[in-house]
């Protein structure tokens, strides 16, 4: 343990946190640096626990992700590009498509928003940790592991070849004999896991870890979108993961869930995977939605218009998204009654939405748009958003979807949905929050040229994916014949695609080029409202020298914005600095309630994470004693990990605090 | 050959010539893209479905015009020169949100009633279906039976529905081994077929024709072709065809024909079968009338002569990974189980 006792701490459970200030070059600012920084090499590298590094892993790992998937598309799309095509073979083009879209799926949709996620919310919550530091490096790990375990049977030809929502009993044994699908099935019991530790991090760093003074009406809307997310995840997450586990169980240990010939039930399964599958989608586009919700204003020089509105629709999206998973199920003989009502709530889920995109169109009319490269890829968002939007209510009509479904109309709708949604914020907010991760603007030129050739390319490639599915081509077809009239269609898409990957190019040039020579940033380069831009350019390890008050939603706007008497206070603050501390706040009005201390630098994170995968290694290759070994391993990481340690009892601050009213 | 209706292109000409049987007028459009269910349909399950796309591609199209201009002009409005230091307040501007999203309330409630009474008129026939159908979906063919209350005159085909012309027809839909979706667009929308349940589904043909179908649910390797054709035909052309294919083989086993049919019993009678004789294999088509159906291999090749010597010898090439292995035979066996093949008319 790197933490034994470094501290002598005060063990009286009333201390009083000292108010105080601890400009850049103090003595306290240095004292706070050296609690809070790794260790040096690759001992800091495998133990740290800063959700600054992790974010960044996050959208590093999800981002290589992204570029594999992006690459098995490509080879389909040149497969695709004319008919009667012989580049792959047919169970190459499956194991293709399926792993396509498991990475785009699991490994870097979701992933990629709790990069952001994970890097902004301590400084947009104005604290200096997530509420459970270990917990957050776990996820990475377990993340990172599960997404290799996914990918290693892929080199030997043996992928998962059935599809994402891998259908029964096309993914039992009789039908599918090799690892592939065991593969698949582990990977995602294992992806689970990591997914539901974070989501549970994030909901309690919301409830526990903002600023005094910021109250729950004061958060960013990404806030609101991954706590939505979050929240989502857990109800859903075990869905699938028990799922994959019975599916698991069917293959190895001999039930018969669902086994047609024993008395199973295929739709079972297609119940389970889409009671998860569609809040899934949500939980991939409300953070991104939000990351547009709180960039888009700055850029517009003014607030977002109808906070309330956008927060309250984000989580009536979600608890619609709950009763909406039987849409893709329309064509499996469900009575008609049935299917018009998920038809019609499916219908109505865009009604949220409209919210979002009604706000975001006064946002700019109302303000003053600065054409920087952030602003143009959130205004082409709004475009992608409502053509998929649209693409969508169609799918809704439950006649119309029963010749939709399963087409290439849906691969537009997914992917204007998917890419529309999610890849084009999350580029616009790497372009917007770069100098924060490392203190350098992203160069503009590049990233114009990046925007349009990605806007154009993506339009060219996916939009006559519509025209291909109106035609009847179905999905996951790996040649189709000359007459059937989809030739032109497929080579226009393959056209586009690659426009779109050379865009992405351009983005990936721009970002090598401008972490060397880009122009040092400021701390608010932008001049944006909200508390990330605060701190120093990159964020200091500590986050906040001091632990802000906040007094209203635009704590770097209240000067010009004049809403009210209160003021933040962001230089004076609780000083917190007896080992790694920040506060703890009440759910609602965020009143200071407790001084946590937070845990340091540990590796047990690490190996807790490297020993479950290989306890999954074990179950794969079915090895008992392996599996046994490893899981013995894990356990015990896990007792050092959870050992009591004296220098983290929780001491209650004794201050009355008003609330909106700054101290100092 | 009747392919004379002005309407064939060249590959209609090219697949009507080839075809068995030659009198069915093939619906033109068919032609250029067969499965364009969003311009083309044939008949009362699908007519509705396709009035309710245009309907929505129309309004949602004007709607999407009417919103990206709001956005352009969000963007590109003149605006008084402000100091630009200054930021509005947060207040303005929720008459937007208000009304944009009245609005979206109010054209979202209309399409949903539209949706619903459009799912009505497609979920059942307007009269009680002339014709019960059983098509069973395995990897990668279609087995289709027509029923009888007389067992003497079901009869078991593939890959080729044939039905009467303005009759609602019940397609029950089962499938032996994963899920397939049985899918003829022009005639009406997908429904899967999952092992262990029977699905229903409709369908009416208004106009003679032959409608192109294809399995939408991913099903292995050879998802992309299973294919299956709809031949509607008028009610007398129908009662003779089904009369045809009640009976059984009738072949006079003399000469090549023997040798050839000795070779069926041996390599293919494990799978296939031929009404009438011993070969009563269930894991394939049924080919007692091969020689009338104008498809192969699940509607990959013609069925002429030649196609089916390649798919005989040459079944993992043309179709890799499918059941049908590729038979390794002699010249002279091959020409034989031709010349017994050719029989089965």
């Amino acid at each position: 343990m790197t933490d034994a006792d470094q501290n002598t701490p005060d063990l009286s459970l009333n201390r009083i946190p000292e108010i105080g200030s601890a400009p850049a070059g103090s003595a306290a600012e240095a004292r706070l640096a050296e609690l809070w920084e790794s260790a040096p090499g690759w001992r800091g590298w495998l133990s740290t626990v800063d959700h600054k590094t992790i974010g960044i892993r996050y959208l590093v790992t999800a981002f290589i992700f992204l570029l594999l998937g992006g690459v098995e598309a490509l080879v389909m799309r040149v497969q695709l590009a004319r008919p009667d095509q012989t580049l792959l073979t047919p169970e190459q083009y499956n194991q293709l498509f399926t792993m396509h879209g498991i990475t785009m799926i699991f490994l870097y949709s979701l992933p990629v928003l709790s990069g952001f996620s994970n890097y902004l919310w301590p400084l947009m919550l104005g604290s200096r940790d997530m509420a459970f530091p270990r917990l957050n490096a776990l996820s990475y790990w377990i993340f990172l592991f599960a997404g290799i375990f996914l990918y290693a049977s892929f080199p030997l030809g043996e992928a998962p070849n059935a599809g994402w929502f891998n259908y029964v009993p096309f993914t039992e044994l009789h039908y599918n004999t090799g690892p592939n699908i065991d593969v698949y099935a582990l990977g995602m019991v294992l992806l689970g896991i990591s997914t539901t530790v974070g989501s549970i991090n994030f909901i309690v760093t919301l409830f526990r870890m903002r600023a005094p003074g910021m109250s729950i009406g004061r958060v960013p809307i990404l806030v609101w979108g991954t706590l939505t997310a979050s929240v989502a995840n857990v109800f859903a997450v075990p869905s699938v993961s028990l799922a994959f586990f019975m599916l698991w169980l069917d293959r190895q240990m001999g039930t018969h869930f669902f086994d047609v010939l024993n008395g199973g039930k295929p739709l079972l399964w297609q119940h389970l995977f889409w009671m998860f599958g569609h809040p899934w989608v949500y939980a991939v586009v409300l953070p991104a939605m939000g990351i547009v919700s709180d960039a888009l204003p700055t850029f517009c020089r003014r607030p977002l218009v109808g906070y309330s509105a956008v927060a309250l629709s984000t989580m009536a999206t979600m608890l619609l998204g709950f009763g909406v998973w039987i849409h893709h199920m329309f064509a499996t003989g469900l009575p008609p009654l049935a299917l018009s009502f998920f038809g019609a709530t499916s219908m109505v889920i865009s009604i949220p939405s409209g919210v979002a995109v009604f706000a975001w169109i006064a946002t700019i009319w109302l303000g003053r748009p600065m054409f920087n490269t952030p602003f143009l890829f959130f205004a082409g968002f709004v475009v992608l958003f409502v053509i998929g939007g649209f693409s969508g209510v169609m799918v809704a009509a439950v006649p119309l979807d029963l010749q939709l479904n399963e087409t290439y109309f849906i691969v537009a709708h997914l992917h204007y949905v998917l890419l529309g949604i999610n890849v084009f914020p999350v580029v616009g907010g790497i372009y917007y929050w770069f100098p924060k991760f490392f203190g350098r603007m992203m160069n503009e030129t590049l990233g114009k040229w990046s925007f349009w050739v990605m806007f154009i390319g993506f339009n060219l490639g996916f939009f006559p994916m519509h025209v291909a599915g109106l035609l009847g081509m179905p999905r996951r077809i790996y040649t189709y014949a000359p007459h059937m009239g989809w030739s032109f269609v497929n080579m226009v898409t393959t056209i586009g695609s690659f426009l779109f990957a050379a865009g992405i190019l351009i983005f990936l040039v721009n970002i090598v080029v401008s972490l060397r020579r880009g122009a040092t940033a400021a701390a608010n380069p932008w001049d944006a409202p909200t508390l990330e831009w605060a701190v120093a350019s990159p964020a200091p390890v500590y986050n906040f020298a001091v632990i802000p008050f906040i007094a209203s939603r635009h704590p770097l706007w209240e000067d010009r914005l004049d809403e009210g008497a209160g003021r933040s206070s962001l230089e004076q603050g609780y000083l917190l600095m007896e080992g790694r501390e920040t506060i703890g706040t009440t759910p609602l009005d965020a009143l200071p309630d407790v001084i946590l201390k937070m845990p340091d630098d540990s590796y047990t994170p690490f190996f807790v994470g490297l020993f479950s995968a290989l306890a999954f290694v074990g179950l794969l290759l079915h090895s008992r004693d392996f599996t046994v070994l490893m899981a013995l391993a894990c356990s015990l990481s896990l007792m050092v990990w959870l050992w009591p340690r004296k220098n983290l009892i929780q001491r209650v601050p004794d201050v009355e605090y008003d609330k909106g009213v700054a101290h100092g | 050959m009747n392919c004379s209706t002005t309407r064939c292109s060249l590959k209609g000409k090219l697949l009507c010539g080839l075809a068995a049987t030659p009198t069915l007028a093939v619906s033109a459009e068919n032609r250029i893209a067969p499965l364009n269910y969003f311009l083309h349909s044939y008949g009362p399950a699908s007519m509705p479905t396709m009035h309710l796309g245009w309907v929505f591609t129309g309004l949602l199209t004007v709607i999407f015009i009417i919103i990206v201009l709001l956005l352009v002009k969000a963007i590109f409005h003149k605006r008084s020169i402000e100091d630009s230091y200054s930021i509005e307040g947060e207040e303005q501007g929720m008459s937007w949100i208000y009304i944009g999203t009245g609005i979206t309330a109010c054209i979202l409630f209309a399409m949903t009633v539209y949706m619903l009474l459009t799912l009505n008129r497609v979920a059942k026939p307007a009269h009680a279906p002339a014709l019960t159908l059983t098509v069973t979906g395995y990897d990668w063919w279609w087995k289709v039976e027509y029923e009888d209350d007389d067992p003497s005159r079901r009869f078991i085909t593939a890959n080729e529905i044939h039905i009467p012309v303005g009759q609602p027809v019940l397609l029950k839909l089962k499938s032996v081994d994963v899920i397939h979706a049985f899918w003829v667009p022009v005639l009406a929308g997908k429904t899967q077929m999952i092992p262990g349940l029977t699905n229903q589904q409709w369908i009416e043909a208004d106009a003679e024709g032959i409608y192109l179908g294809q399995c939408t649910q991913y099903c292995g390797v050879q998802h992309a072709h299973m294919g299956l054709e709809v031949v509607a035909q008028s009610e007398a052309e129908f009662a003779a065809w089904q009369n045809a294919q009640r009976k059984k083989a009738a072949t006079i086993l003399t000469g090549d024909i023997d040798a050839g049919w000795k070779i069926f019993l041996e390599q293919c009678a494990g799978c296939h079968a031929v009404r009438g004789t011993e070969a009563n294999g269930i894991h394939g088509p049924d080919l007692t009338h091969l020689n009338s159906r104008r498809l192969l291999a699940g509607g990959l090749l013609t069925n002429t002569p030649d196609n089916l010597e390649r798919w005989i010898t040459h079944a993992q090439e043309l179709k890799p990974g499918a059941r049908m292995p590729s038979m390794v035979l002699t010249t002279a066996e091959m020409s034989a189980l031709s010349a017994f093949l050719s029989t089965l008319n």
